[in-house]
């Protein structure tokens, strides 16, 4: 890990407040490229403001988010998407009664013809989709007007992310990518994540799930109550550690001490 | 290429259905002045008039939102055209835009509200149905004291808009109101599936914040819908007045239910993101066939509203059939990658040793 470089996006000192509450208290982050951030936290920490802050959605109240050394304001997420961010919602955030041709380039639709008379080439489109889904390795897919809807959580996941890749993503964000999928489907989707990070991306992984985290995560960052609690590298933390951090820390060990004394004493055995 | 089964995911086979079937039941009980060139052209003009409102309102309602102010809206365009050329005589090249051009503001307002205010545009709309209303008959009964207005329609208008359509040189009982709802067809499906519009639309109905994220224009998009249908709204407005020679401020409440039903038994889906205008296109024959193919049965004509209210019901509820089917696509080919098989055939298999 070299510490000098700049990162791809610098999160400096960034707050989020919602009338009188502070989504996100003082943060800073930085996301390089061919690198997994995994973003962990529980519910309320401020994953998903961070996460809409970097995509566009919110501005932050305070503090300034630069990318490639540059500070730029993210008033909206067209803002995001001109600078390679791309954010993959849960459940790939798609259109489920789209056909796959058509949902995969929303907002991006190759067009063909002239001036009024320009229509969307539905038929590259769908070549398009067909080729990029076999090379993610979903073999299924032959055919561009399928309905998305008709596709598992994990395809579907998929498609989002082969679409981010397609349109020349620099920073990948995916939101719970694997929550909700079988344990064959959420690994697919993690393996599609790592030849992401290989070809070079930055990826932001928010996730619940601790082992997934540690499976492709080179970087966490933990938050709690809006704040960063902590912010380490692969390695440097055990599983443990992690898992505790996640719950919320000293809030899970009180639980635990409560727990201990309802099933009574001595009972309390290893995490 | 597309096989028969293929041909009955589409969203439009429902409605096609539908209006295969009231044509049968009103061509057997109404047998044989059902096919007479009067009756037909009774329910196509109504099917033509209807249609000028329900393309566009279709296209509001597949990008999630609903439009129920398009009945004010068709009289506010009628009596703006009516008290410029009837009332004040001027002529129709000023009254014409102006009246598309209130209704097509109505619309615009229509559309900015929902967008800034983000309430519902079910809320909005109903509020634009009766604030509009009030409006045109203040404005009306303030310029002309009363609330109808005859209009002297010229013979230009009524060759294109209004009146009826000249074929081998006779007047047919079929309107030129038909003639625009073909040109509407056209546009509005050119819109849907040849554009990127098209998709966005599509798009939007589907979830907005998704298509927000991916890039797609929602606010300017929602509002270029409403001023579709107050285009529409207006334009109808305008054409009932030069087929009638008079606006009334009272005129098109009625369009209000009857839009929606058109466009829901032409297989749109209420909350939206799914649809399509040739389905609209068949729900608008079928309303059209229900209410006037009555009358060529001898039953009374109240029968034709229970029709509709239970036409609109099995529409419904044969549409969330056919939608599972489209979403179901590609079972024939299920038995494909070994990863996902293992995870579903599991469960099943072990059901079926107990």
């Amino acid at each position: 890990m070299t510490e000098k470089r700049t990162p791809y996006i610098g999160v400096e000192n960034v707050s989020k407040v919602f009338g009188g509450y502070a989504a996100l208290n003082d943060v800073s982050l930085e996301i390089h490229q061919g690198e997994v951030l995994c973003l962990l936290g529980d519910n309320g920490a401020g994953k998903s403001t961070l996460i809409k802050v970097l995509s566009g959605f919110h501005e932050p109240t305070s503090g300034t988010i630069r990318v490639e050394g540059r500070e730029h304001l993210l008033k909206r997420p067209s803002d995001a998407a001109d600078l390679g961010i791309s954010t993959v919602h849960q459940f790939g955030g798609t259109f489920p009664l789209m056909s796959l041709e058509r949902s995969f380039f929303v907002g991006r639709e190759p067009t063909k013809g002239w001036g009024p008379f320009k229509v969307f080439d539905r038929k590259t489109a769908g070549e398009i989709v067909v080729r990029e889904m076999q090379a993610m390795g979903i073999t299924r897919v032959t055919d561009g007007s399928r309905l998305v809807g008709s596709l598992s959580g994990g395809e579907r996941q998929v498609s989002a992310i082969a679409r981010a890749v397609y349109f020349g993503a620099k920073v990948m964000i995916l939101d719970e990518p694997t929550a909700a999928l079988g344990v064959k489907e959420a690994a697919h989707v993690l393996r599609i994540i790592m030849q992401a990070r290989n070809r070079g991306l930055a990826v932001v992984l928010v996730t619940h799930n601790v082992t997934h985290a540690m499976t492709v995560g080179d970087h966490f960052a933990i938050l709690i109550r809006g704040r960063k609690a902590d912010d380490f590298h692969k390695g440097e933390r055990t599983r443990e550690e992690i898992t505790d951090l996640m719950a919320g820390g000293e809030a899970m060990a009180e639980l635990e001490a409560e727990l201990a004394e309802l099933s009574g004493a001595g009972k309390r055995t290893g995490d | 290429m597309p096989d028969l089964k293929n041909l009955t995911r589409r969203p439009e086979f429902a409605a096609f259905v539908g209006t295969l079937f009231v044509f049968i039941f009103f061509g057997y009980f109404g047998w044989p002045t059902f096919t007479t060139p009067l009756v037909i052209a009774g329910w196509l003009n109504v099917a033509a008039e209807l249609g000028l409102i329900a393309l566009p309102v279709s296209l509001v309602m597949i990008a999630g939102h609903l439009d129920l102010s398009v009945g004010s809206i068709l009289a506010a365009g009628a009596m703006t055209y009516a008290i410029i050329t009837g009332h004040f005589g001027l002529p129709d090249f000023i009254g014409l835009p102006a009246g598309l051009a209130v209704g097509t503001f109505f619309g615009y307002l229509n559309g900015l509200i929902v967008t800034k205010t983000k309430l519902s545009s079910f809320i909005v709309t109903l509020s634009m149905l009766f604030g509009l209303r009030g409006l045109v008959f203040g404005v009306t009964r303030l310029t002309t004291s009363t609330v109808l207005v005859s209009v002297k329609v010229s013979e230009t208008v009524r060759n294109t808009l209004g009146g009826r359509i000249y074929w081998m040189g006779e007047r047919t009982t079929f309107e030129n109101a038909i003639i625009l709802w073909v040109i509407m067809a056209i546009v509005v499906s050119w819109i849907l599936y040849q554009t990127k519009y098209g998709n966005w639309i599509f798009a939007l109905g589907g979830d907005e914040t998704s298509a927000r994220a991916a890039g797609v224009r929602v606010n300017r998009l929602t509002i270029a819908l409403f001023m579709g249908s107050g285009f529409g709204s207006a334009l109808l407005g305008i054409t009932q007045v030069a087929l009638f020679g008079s606006a009334q401020v009272s005129a098109g409440q009625s369009y209000v239910f009857y839009s929606i039903i058109a466009v829901v038994v032409g297989g749109v889906l209420l909350t939206g993101g799914y649809g399509s205008p040739i389905g609209v296109i068949f729900g608008t024959m079928t309303f059209a066939i229900v209410s006037q193919g009555i009358y060529s049965t001898g039953w009374d004509s109240d029968w034709s509203s229970l029709i509709l209210g239970l036409l609109l019901l099995v529409a419904v509820l044969s549409n969330n059939t056919f939608r599972r089917l489209a979403l179901s696509a590609g079972d024939k080919i299920e038995t494909k990658t070994p990863e996902a098989k293992s995870t579903t055939s599991k469960a099943p298999a072990e059901l079926k040793v107990k």
